[in-house]
């Protein structure tokens, strides 16, 4: 993520410590993929507690722009910034493979560069990224244009009972969500791994190009 | 609780030494020695600890290369990679305990490989791992592959360093002693490399990381004995890994790395705090004193026997600056990992084990290591096979074909990479199955680290010279095919039980296979481990025997990493092949699969071929004259295209063989030595291989999505895929 995010803005992020409750001045935060704690007791629920969040959720309020991604968005739901649910992958396995994202959100900070169904490519790797949520939730979020991506094939097909297009068995194959403000995206596949021809394409460039605008902005 | 046990001769047996060898400690000792001196001698002189029966065979290896910055001998084997990097890599097994708990076994695989690469100052970048099966049809393969699956995933995924590679056999051999071989690749300052010699009468020596518990006591005994019919009572035996806690590890040992603290460092992996402090003042030629009192303890009443030999992961021995120990201290405290100085460095030359105010051991070091028993062990060397006679193809070459590459061990691995994060650091540049060998750049650089496992198995059962020598081969081959200069070898020898003269005999042979091959190829061996024993006693008195298993861990260089080249077809090409063709079907897949025979001689390996034909490909790839390739192996060459084909989709139309060889020995043969490599002008090609010698004809024009095979049948790429990712899913159930 730091080499994505260095990549596209010219200089490296800012790490902040665990243990840490200040943010200091900044004007994205971003909570990367990676197993914070182990995911012992279930995945993002310790860090959800760890002593920056309170900084985090206080930066989310003042209408600050947060991105997670795998973890990190297991660890937005576990916080409440983000509604909803990562259960384990239907076919109980962790999940390491490409797969393509449908762009189902416009004009957010995190979609912009993109047309509504739009599709791109990207790697996900995680154990936990079957999105769910309650019935309430979920039509908010559809109706609000809440949901950021979907899965689908790689010809922008939509199909929520299968297994190949909608690998970790997402409710309407869910891959990113938005807040009510569309300033928070958690989003289970790794753009952020595809952003250089080398490593096999930039498909998920446009994210992190149209955030750093967005924010710049 | 502890009962009082009396040391004798038999309990010596019990704890795997021979009456021989317990002679051996009283004289050493001129006493009878305590509970936890046994326990530190048994575990010292067990196979796994001591090699006593392979060092003097494994001394025949080439070890060095002007490129070669440690061989053996280390936690791991180092070579310059240029610009003042260093690759740190090594193979090691955890075949035992992955058959009594498959997911802890091959976890704690997965973690004790990685502490032997960031011992050394490495962060590791990427692990492959080599595993056989037993066979398909057995219900206990399942559980097994499972368990093994979910342990490396499990472990490696949360670690977060990528598992980029490896492979997958199986072979009714392996059904009771499956074999896990986990191999760990670092990257450090070549400047920066940390060592185990201690040294410094009275620095402080400092245990880090998860405190002990009662887990893995005596497993380097465990696994230096065949199996019998009781190996799942065995359990407790098994450690149990938390990578999390490795992960911190990692990160604060390589924090305390980048100060001056450290003044030698070793992890605490088979016979845990022994072999550690002993290994650790040995090699410095100094004494060590331990007060067990001072070790971070999981459970209470822990005795020191037990604390000498857990084997509890997710730990570190080091001797510090003692005026650096605060500095060390605050590091790991940052990490939330325990700290604590539970020795001193001593000029007596022994270590000495003090426990609740008692002498709990005290044993003279030079003595321990230097008269620790060496087998020279009778060896039968190994019959040469018959030759294969007189076999014909029963099926089409399109049927042949479709049902080679759904075969065990053809079939596609996807469903096992697939629980394997091949991505995490952002660094990988070919995931499993793009191309030949793994490829992982190293960050802010144009460097590109080759990786690949190799061992043909069926080749070693039928004449271990050649298979060893063949597996070193195909491990340089596959390096070579992404365009990478293969530098060194890290080996992993899996054999059965060496008192047999005919194992010690497939030993012996399989090794001096694979040193002729090092030396023919300039590709020393850094570093390695053997695994003996890989035997399962039956209730009926009879033993099975694992396939002799040399696997070879090796590691290349791309001075750019942008010239590096995968193996999916490119479109509108010509596909030229490279290396003689004989048609070599003895030991083939296809006599195997199609057939039902293991029989004749395996392939003849000529390194003066795969020298000069590999070195001809690698500068045709880095001109960027190649823009695909992959060596050819099981299964011959159609199933080499077929993988191609596979991989990007695109098809080609193949050419009959008009060499006089019959069709089925000239696609499924697997003669050595050979390439499948895509060309814009293949002829262009065949006149510069003619040039330097190597023999090279065009075998295919790519294009559209079929394979058209030399009589006009058709197959579509998904076709072939459909076949080729069945195995697994249906094996497993999902």
């Amino acid at each position: 993520m730091a080499i994505a995010l260095k990549r596209v803005t010219g200089q490296a992020p800012r790490m902040i410590w665990h243990h840490e409750t200040d943010l200091g001045d900044t004007d994205l935060v971003v909570l990367p993929g990676g197993f914070s704690y182990g995911d012992y007791l279930r995945c993002g629920a310790m860090a959800a507690h760890s002593p920056i969040m309170g900084a985090i959720k206080a930066f989310a309020q003042k209408g600050g722009h947060i991105l997670g991604v795998c973890n990190g968005f297991q660890i937005l739901t576990e916080t409440g910034l983000l509604p909803g649910a990562l259960l384990r992958n239907a076919n109980l396995r962790f999940l390491s493979q490409d797969c393509y994202l449908k762009v189902e959100a416009e004009n957010t900070p995190f979609t912009h560069k993109w047309k509504k169904g739009d599709v791109f490519r990207t790697p996900l790797a995680h154990g936990d990224g079957n999105y769910t949520a309650d019935i309430a939730t979920l039509e908010r979020l559809e109706g609000e244009g809440l949901v950021a991506f979907r899965y689908a094939d790689a010809k922008g097909n939509v199909q929520a009972d299968d297994a190949i297009s909608n690998p970790n068995g997402s409710i309407n194959s869910i891959a990113g969500i938005l807040s009510e403000n569309k300033r928070i995206c958690g989003m289970m596949p790794h753009p952020e791994d595809l952003v250089d021809p080398l490593m096999g394409g930039e498909d998920g460039l446009p994210l992190f190009q149209g955030l750093v605008e967005a924010v710049v902005r | 609780m502890n009962k009082p046990v009396t040391v004798d001769e038999s309990l010596a047996r019990e704890f795997g030494l021979t009456s021989e060898e317990y002679g051996r400690v009283l004289s050493i000792m001129g006493r009878t020695p305590s509970l936890t001196e046994l326990g530190v001698f048994s575990v010292m002189w067990s196979e796994h600890c001591s090699y006593k029966s392979s060092r003097k065979w494994l001394r025949t290896l080439p070890t060095k290369a002007p490129w070669v910055i440690h061989g053996p001998g280390e936690n791991a084997g180092v070579v310059d990679i240029g610009q003042g990097y260093a690759a740190i890599f090594k193979m090691e097994s955890h075949n035992h305990p992955s058959f009594i708990e498959p997911y802890q076994g091959a976890a704690t695989g997965v973690g004790g490989i990685l502490r032997d690469v960031f011992t050394m100052g490495a962060r590791p970048i990427a692990n492959l791992n080599a595993l056989r099966f037993g066979s398909p049809e057995n219900p206990v393969t399942r559980r097994v592959i499972d368990g093994v699956v979910r342990g490396i995933g499990g472990y490696g995924n949360c670690v977060g360093v990528p598992t980029v590679g490896g492979e997958i056999n199986f072979h009714p051999a392996y059904d009771g002693n499956p074999l896990v071989n986990a191999m760990t690749v670092g990257l450090a300052r070549k400047d920066r490399i940390f060592l185990s010699a201690a040294a410094g009468v009275g620095n402080p020596v400092v245990y880090v990381g998860s405190r002990t518990g009662r887990d893995g006591i005596h497993g380097a005994t465990m696994s230096s004995a065949e199996f019998d019919e009781d190996a799942l009572s065995k359990r407790p035996t098994v450690q149990v890994g938390d990578p999390f806690i490795e992960k911190l590890l990692i990160e604060a040992c390589l924090e305390l790395m980048a100060t001056d603290a450290i003044i030698a460092i070793q992890d605490m992996g088979a016979a845990g705090l022994t072999s550690s402090s002993v290994e650790m003042a040995g090699k410095g030629g100094v004494g060590i004193e331990l007060d067990l009192d001072a070790v971070p303890q999981r459970e209470p009443n822990m005795t020191a026997y037990e604390m000498m030999l857990s084997e509890s992961q997710e730990r570190m021995l080091m001797v510090l600056r003692p005026d650096r120990t605060d500095v060390a201290r605050k590091i790991f405290e940052k990490w939330e990992l325990d700290f604590a100085i539970i020795g001193h460095l001593t000029d007596t030359g022994h270590i000495v084990v003090k426990h609740k105010g008692q002498l709990e051991a005290d044993i003279p070091l030079d003595p321990l290591a230097e008269q620790a028993p060496i087998y020279d062990r009778p060896a039968t060397p190994p019959k040469a096979p018959a030759p294969l006679e007189g076999v014909h193809a029963p099926l089409s070459l399109d049927a042949t074909l479709l049902k080679l590459v759904g075969s065990p061990d053809l079939a596609s691995r996807a469903w096992v990479w697939n629980q394997y994060d091949s991505t995490v650091g952002g660094q990988t540049v070919r995931r499993p199955g793009a191309a030949d060998a793994a490829i992982v750049k190293v960050e802010d650089t144009d460097i590109g680290l080759a990786i690949t496992t190799d061992c043909t198995p069926r080749y070693c059962q039928a004449d271990p010279k050649t298979g060893g020598a063949q597996a070193v081969a195909e491990a340089w081959r596959n390096l070579t095919a992404t365009g990478a200069r293969p530098l060194a070898v890290t080996d992993n020898l899996n054999f059965a039980n060496p008192e047999k003269p005919e194992i010690m005999g497939q030993f012996v042979a399989a090794v001096e296979g694979m040193g002729k091959a090092c030396s023919a190829l300039d590709f020393p061996v850094v570093s390695g481990n053997v695994s003996l024993y890989n035997e399962t006693r039956n209730p009926d008195g009879s033993t099975t025997a694992i396939l002799p298993t040399p696997a070879i861990g090796a590691l290349g260089v791309l001075d750019d990493v942008n010239k590096a080249v995968g193996l999916g077809m490119q479109p509108e090409s010509d596909v030229v092949l490279i290396g003689e063709t004989k048609g070599e079907l003895g030991q083939t897949i296809w006599l195997r699969e199609i057939l039902g025979q293991e029989a004749g001689a395996p392939p003849p390996v000529d390194l003066a071929a795969e020298k000069c034909n590999g070195d001809f490909v690698r500068s045709a790839i880095l001109d960027g004259t190649i823009t695909a390739c992959h060596d050819i192996a099981d299964g011959g060459i159609m199933v080499a295209v077929a993988e191609m084909v596979m991989a990007s989709g695109i098809g080609c139309e193949l050419e009959s063989p008009t060499s006089g060889i019959r069709p089925e020995a000239f696609w499924f043969g697997e003669d050595q030595a050979r390439y499948l490599a895509c060309v814009a002008d293949g002829k262009a090609l065949c006149a510069r291989a003619q040039a330097a010698g190597v023999p090279a004809r065009i075998i295919a024009r790519s294009g559209g999505n079929d394979l058209i095979l030399p009589s006009g049948v058709t197959i579509s790429a998904a076709r072939l895929k459909t076949a080729h990712e069945a195995f697994f899913p249906m094996l497993m159930g999902n």
